[in-house]
């Protein structure tokens, strides 16, 4: 064949794009493939392809989706932290002479995969999966407001994941850091295939995760349970509705500047470029103004879980609502207008930077007040220290240093020197890990037997427990030392030998944090082989306050029989305890919303498309896009989306139900 | 810790800041660690002397103070921050040496000017007409005046003996004030990443007593290397692990070419295109008066050629044989860590940067 | 809904809503919110694209510059064919309020082909442009001004598909509840894509050319 030809047909794809001589990625490849096949090969010998098709990801119910979320953000957070385990190697082994195992190519490209998947790929699928399962429950609702949308937003933040494991074994992923800063990321430095897999990767990820960000705020608005006004909300709910809103706010502006960056790489413009007038400063704005807003996005969510397992397991309401509150929505609105301390030093004026840094620690101010919230809390309580509330004491103790150097970065003339440095790295992970990561752990371990009806292992849960909190601080502890002794990020060699102890610690370190990982599943194995023992028949085995203990562990599908009236903030509670009883009859039929296929059709569409456009294959974007608008429009000709669950099927649920209720 | 033992006044002040809002927020952080674990502990379930109160979810007077405790502090910090933000503003002249050491009014600083060249550091001191790539000596206790631009990449000016770091953009000059006040010798660094080379751009910097500093200068005055446009195009292409080089002439103007990005021969500096555009927006050209352009850009994806779609750089196997990063560990030639050989100044006095195998490469 | 929550705390309180058909999933005005709310992230983008031109817009490198390309005839011409598509979309609105679909189908496909004039004209203004040498490639400024107009073009694109999709529906479906929510929705799509229109008419065109 010409080369005219086969290039036309496989763009820029050759045998060479096959990473066959790099033997770390080889080994990869060889384990990713073979662990594929045996899921794959026990997936068709137990005959679980209808079920998972039919029951799963064509299921429009916001609790598969939320765990299929949640299912997502824990593989790919082992991909995130085998990059990170790399790193850590690297950086501890390349002193002198020595260039550790990763040469500098290879080693970019790690970290800026790093960080793209934790954000992108870990903690946004963990928050809104917890959101997904968690939040329609605790508002009394059947469903999301849009359940298809749901579906299909999830795909697509699957797809953009797809796409991002694919760059691991076909061609390259980019080299340029996770915002993928102009001009480097522009077509003259960074010509490769990297940039363009994290360009279409995030832009089909960030269309999901806008979509879904719609789809929350609609339901927090329109489905909430009569009775339950604004004020009487789950704090998670508010936290959750503040967040979405924040993301629909802010994904514009990064899906708007990726947008730009693909034009600049695909037809030439000049918008973040060197030449002809472009303005790569404006590329920092803009995924800025997305960017630092994300992080309260992602831990605005964590918050309302502190707030709900600290009001369990102390036995107490939660102290401060209306403050919470309140804290929460001013956290939303002051995170818009901060975005410039990310560039402090690009030299805009004192006073500029002056706002911009006032407004960064006034964000302290309810941010600690809701510490003190959860602390008054605890005060005067009845503390249950099961494993949601160790990981809420941890965050505490955690999360108020990362918030300290935050303030400290915040000071302009600070942030000179802190600036890029590891410093910085190792405040926004103190900040991510102890407020981000370990409320979503502590989230899984709450709300588990409300998925799966049974709790997770306690022994391997304390495994994973005690992993990442001293793993967190022997990794990130001599990180802060060594950014105060002037080491930048980002650097894959030094030769500095006084520095090599810190980062042999900081590698400990994240073995340690391996071992928490390895405990969490070990947790979730082990608890799934004793799930009869830790089986929860009430429903309630927290002793919990919020609506979603109220009905089974897991839900049915249509979450409750009877639609709830909430009469105060802490429903459940209040239901218990002014002896609330369980209707045995007189049910109705329920009004549901039907299965699709669609959203994992128009996703793997968008997946190819993206693919297509990587690789420079035009027809295949060419068809994938025209497909695209044709799954697209016949799916608005599906006119049949619901159906009725029976009332008899309703009442043969509910009463299996009642039956080991009695017992227990 | 570099950072909290400076040599130079502005980071010594940056570094007292530091100290100042740690010791400030201590002052809340602290109680709140310690109500944490005393808390935890004393209303645990196990404990039967506790008071429990399940319906304690409320009280004013609390809650006026756990929000009046954090804006105190953050009102502290903000007044300090606004003082120091304008007093440790980069563009602003130094108005003391040290502590208890003002300036003399009228007092011309040094005046340096930085590039940031991919993956070097170009240091063009125009009063004394030479150019040094990846070192920089100053003069204990002179103020300069640092003009910093970049040529490709946003790096990062990052001296942290001597003060907090600016970035280097392209088309853009951005300012430093700083002065050192120690003799001795310390690394600075790019801290924002520019891509593959990114680890080994560092420069030395020398603080030395003026009069050694003259003494340098005349050493590198002596040197034959000159600097200008022709050459300079050869100094732009990206190299890592340059060694020290000295320029003994350097073509006047250069940096001012740079910022207008116009030192190749031909090229229309920034500066005279938007003068032109300026007068076409008057009318003062009549006519559709577009210039032809100048130099090329890269083919954008959609306009390549099937043939020129290329496998390109997008393969991960490295461009030719032998290349870095196919080698034994400890291989020397791991240090290059690009495809790209180091630039060698023709006549330009090197300065081997404690590397043994420098002199290998070429 | 709100009289199960005002019962006297010491009464037994009722627990439950046993309701007929509720939450139907995008019913009781959750879709046009929805929607809502999507138009207003879509307008966050805008905001992004017009900030984008607002920075680079004196950035002519040399290259064409507003007062030389922009016609503002054409470009006037252009705003009033979308302007008078918004005029007759508010035409149908009574008639899809009163269930006649006749009526309803004829404005539409008024406004879609006052529309598809619209996407005419501005594909000859671009094709004129590049065809000249004045494409997006030339400036930064030409840059930002194909695509804030060419991403408003393919808004406009879209809303005809949808139009054409919609019109398809109204012969089979007629105006059922469905239906008239999609109208709903097409209609907030449509006048909003004026009102970006309108600030980029005024922004991009007049602004260029009076300076």
């Amino acid at each position: 064949m010409s080369d005219h030809l086969l290039k036309s047909i496989f763009g820029r794809l050759t045998w060479e794009s096959f990473p066959l001589h790099e033997p770390i990625l080889l080994g990869t490849f060889i384990v990713v493939a073979a662990l594929g096949l045996a899921l794959f090969g026990a997936l068709t010998y137990f005959r679980l392809w209808g079920y998972l098709w039919t029951e799963w990801f064509t299921s429009v119910d916001h609790k598969r989706i939320g765990i299929m979320y949640v299912i997502l953000g824990i593989i790919m957070l082992l991909r995130g932290f085998s990059d990170a385990l790399m790193m850590r190697a690297q950086q501890a082994i390349a002193f002198g002479d020595n260039q550790g195992f990763l040469e500098a190519h290879h080693y970019d490209q790690i970290f800026t995969a790093h960080g793209t998947i934790m954000i992108f790929f870990v903690a946004i699928p963990l928050v809104v999966g917890l959101v997904n399962f968690v939040m329609p429950l605790q508002l009394g609702a059947r469903d999301v407001a849009f359940p298809f949308l749901n579906n299909l937003s999830f795909w697509l933040t699957a797809a953009g994941a797809v796409l991002v494991m694919i760059s691991l074994f076909v061609g390259e992923f980019a080299s340029t850091g996770w915002l993928s800063y102009a001009p480097l990321a522009g077509l003259a430095y960074s010509p490769e295939t990297g940039v363009d897999y994290y360009l279409w990767s995030l832009q089909i990820a960030g269309v999901g995760t806008t979509l879904s960000a719609i789809n929350m705020v609609a339901t927090v608005i329109k489905m909430r349970a009569p009775g339950m006004t604004m004020m009487k909300m789950p704090v998670f709910c508010w936290t959750a509705l503040c967040s979405n809103v924040l993301a629909i706010a802010i994904f514009p502006a990064l899906t708007a500047a990726f947008f730009l960056l693909m034009l600049d790489r695909y037809i030439g413009t000049h918008f973040f470029t060197n030449e002809l007038g472009g303005s790569p400063m404006m590329y920092w704005n803009m995924v800025w103004i997305w960017g630092h807003p994300e992080v309260y996005v992602l831990v605005l969510p964590a918050f309302g879980i502190y707030s709900e397992i600290t009001s369990t397991f102390t036995g107490k309401r939660l102290f401060g609502y209306t403050s919470m509150v309140y804290a929460t929505v001013v956290i939303t609105i002051l995170s818009y207008l901060v975005w410039l301390h990310h560039f402090f030093t690009m030299g805009a004026g004192p006073s500029v930077n002056s706002f911009f840094g006032i407004a960064t620690m006034v964000i302290a101010i309810p941010t600690g007040a809701k510490i003190f919230n959860w602390l008054f809390t605890m005060y005067r309580g009845d503390i249950r220290f099961e494993l949601p509330m160790m990981w809420v004491v941890a965050f505490m103790l955690t999360f108020v240093v990362g918030g300290m150097t935050g303030v400290l970065l915040a000071i302009p003339p600070a942030d000179f020197v802190l600036h890029n440095s590891l410093f910085l790295v190792a405040h926004f992970h103190n900040v991510i890990i102890g407020g981000v990561v370990f409320g979503l752990f502590a989230g899984m371990v709450y709300w588990f037997p409300k998925a799966f009806g049974f709790k997770l292992d306690e022994f391997w849960g304390k495994v994973a427990f005690w992993g990442w909190v001293i793993g967190y601080w022997v990794a990130w502890t001599p990180i802060y030392v060594v950014g105060l002794m002037g080491t930048t990020r980002r650097v894959n060699h030094f030769d500095d030998p006084t520095l090599q102890p810190y980062f042999i610690v900081a590698a400990i370190g994240a073995l340690i944090i391996l071992v928490g990982i390895l405990g969490f599943v070990m947790s979730i194995v082990m608890g799934f082989v004793k799930r009869d023992q830790l089986r929860d028949l009430t429903g309630d085995p927290w002793d919990g306050r919020t609506l979603e203990w109220s009905t089974t562990s897991p839900p049915p599908a249509y979450n409750f029989a009877f639609t709830p009236v909430i009469h105060d903030l802490d429903a459940w509670y209040d239901m218990k305890s002014r002896g609330y009883e369980r209707p045995a009859g007189g049910y109705r039929p329920i009004h549901m919303p039907r299965n699709t296929g669609a959203g994992i059709i128009l996703a793997g569409l968008a997946l190819s498309l993206g693919f297509g456009m990587v690789w420079y294959m035009w027809w295949l974007a060419a068809l994938s896009f025209a497909g695209l608008i044709v799954v697209a429009v016949a799916h608005t000709f599906n006119f049949a989306r619901d159906y009725f669950i029976p009332a008899d099927e309703v009442a043969l649920t509910e009463s299996k139900r009642h039956q080991p209720a009695v017992g227990a | 810790m570099v950072v909290l033992n400076p040599t130079g006044d502005i980071a010594l002040q940056q570094r007292n800041l530091i100290l100042f809002a740690t010791g400030i927020m201590l002052l809340i952080i602290v109680p709140v660690m310690v109500l944490t674990v005393l808390f935890a502990w004393r209303y645990r379930r196990g404990n039967p002397n506790k008071v429990y109160d399940p319906n304690f979810d409320h009280s004013t007077t609390l809650e006026l103070v756990i929000w009046a405790c954090p804006l105190l502090i953050i009102i502290a910090l903000s007044v300090v921050t606004w003082t120091s933000t304008h007093l440790l503003d980069p563009f602003r002249p130094l108005e003391r040496l040290s502590a208890g050491r003002p300036i003399a009014p009228n007092t011309k600083p040094l005046e340096v000017q930085v590039v940031a060249l991919d993956w070097k550091w170009l240091f063009i001191y125009p009063e004394q007409g030479i150019a040094t790539v990846n070192e920089l000596a100053l003069p204990v206790d002179v103020p300069v005046h640092f003009s910093i631009t970049s040529t490709s990449q946003f790096s990062t000016f990052y001296a942290p003996t001597m003060a907090g770091m600016i970035y280097a953009m392209p088309g853009m000059q951005s300012v430093l004030n700083a002065v050192l006040n120690q003799p001795g010798d310390s690394w600075g660094y790019s801290g924002n990443y520019t891509g593959r080379g990114h680890t080994e751009m560092r420069f030395k910097l020398r603080g030395m007593a003026p009069a050694d500093f003259a003494r340098w200068v005349a050493r590198v005055n002596a040197s034959k290397g000159t600097l200008a446009a022709a050459n300079y195009g050869a100094l732009e292409k990206p190299s890592i692990k340059v060694p020290a080089l000295y320029f003994g002439s350097v073509m006047p103007g250069l940096f001012d070419r740079v910022v207008n990005r116009c030192v190749a021969p031909g090229a229309p500096c920034t500066i005279d295109v938007m003068r032109r555009d300026m007068a076409r927006s008057r009318g003062d050209v009549a006519g559709r008066s577009a210039a032809p352009l100048h130099g090329t850009t890269p083919t954008p994806a959609l306009f390549k050629a099937p043939e020129d779609k290329g496998t390109g750089p997008n393969v991960t196997k490295p461009a030719k044989p032998g290349a870095p990063g196919e080698r034994k560990q400890g291989d020397p030639r791991n240090r290059d860590l690009s495809a790209t050989q180091p630039f060698l100044a023709p006549g330009a006095l090197r300065t081997a940067r404690s590397d043994p195998q420098a002199s290998g490469h070429s | 809904m709100t009289d199960h929550t005002r019962l006297p705390s010491d009464a037994a309180p009722s627990w439950h809503l046993a309701e007929d058909d509720d939450h139907d999933s995008g019913g009781n005005g959750a879709t046009v919110l929805g929607f809502w709310i999507y138009l207003m992230s879509d307008a966050l983008i805008f905001a992004s694209l017009f900030a984008m031109f607002g920075v680079v817009r004196t950035n002519y490198a040399g290259g064409q510059m507003p007062h030389e390309i922009f016609e503002l005839p054409l470009v006037a011409l252009n705003t009033a064919l979308l302007l008078a598509s918004s005029i007759t979309f508010g035409q149908a609105m009574p008639h899809i309020e009163a269930g006649r679909v006749r009526a309803t189908r004829f404005w539409l496909a008024v406004t879609g082909l006052l529309g598809a004039g619209f996407i005419g004209i501005e594909l000859y203004e671009f094709s004129t442009l590049i065809a000249e040498g004045a494409g997006p490639q030339r400036s930064a400024f030409l840059s930002a001004f194909f695509t804030l107009v060419g991403t408003h073009g393919a808004h406009v694109t879209i809303g005809l598909l949808w139009i054409g999709v919609i019109l398809v529906q109204l012969g089979q479906h007629g105006l059922s509840q469905p239906m008239k929510r999609r109208l709903i929705c097409l209609s907030m799509f449509w006048h909003f894509l004026d009102i970006i229109w309108i600030g980029v008419f005024t922004f991009v065109y007049l602004f260029g050319v009076l300076r």
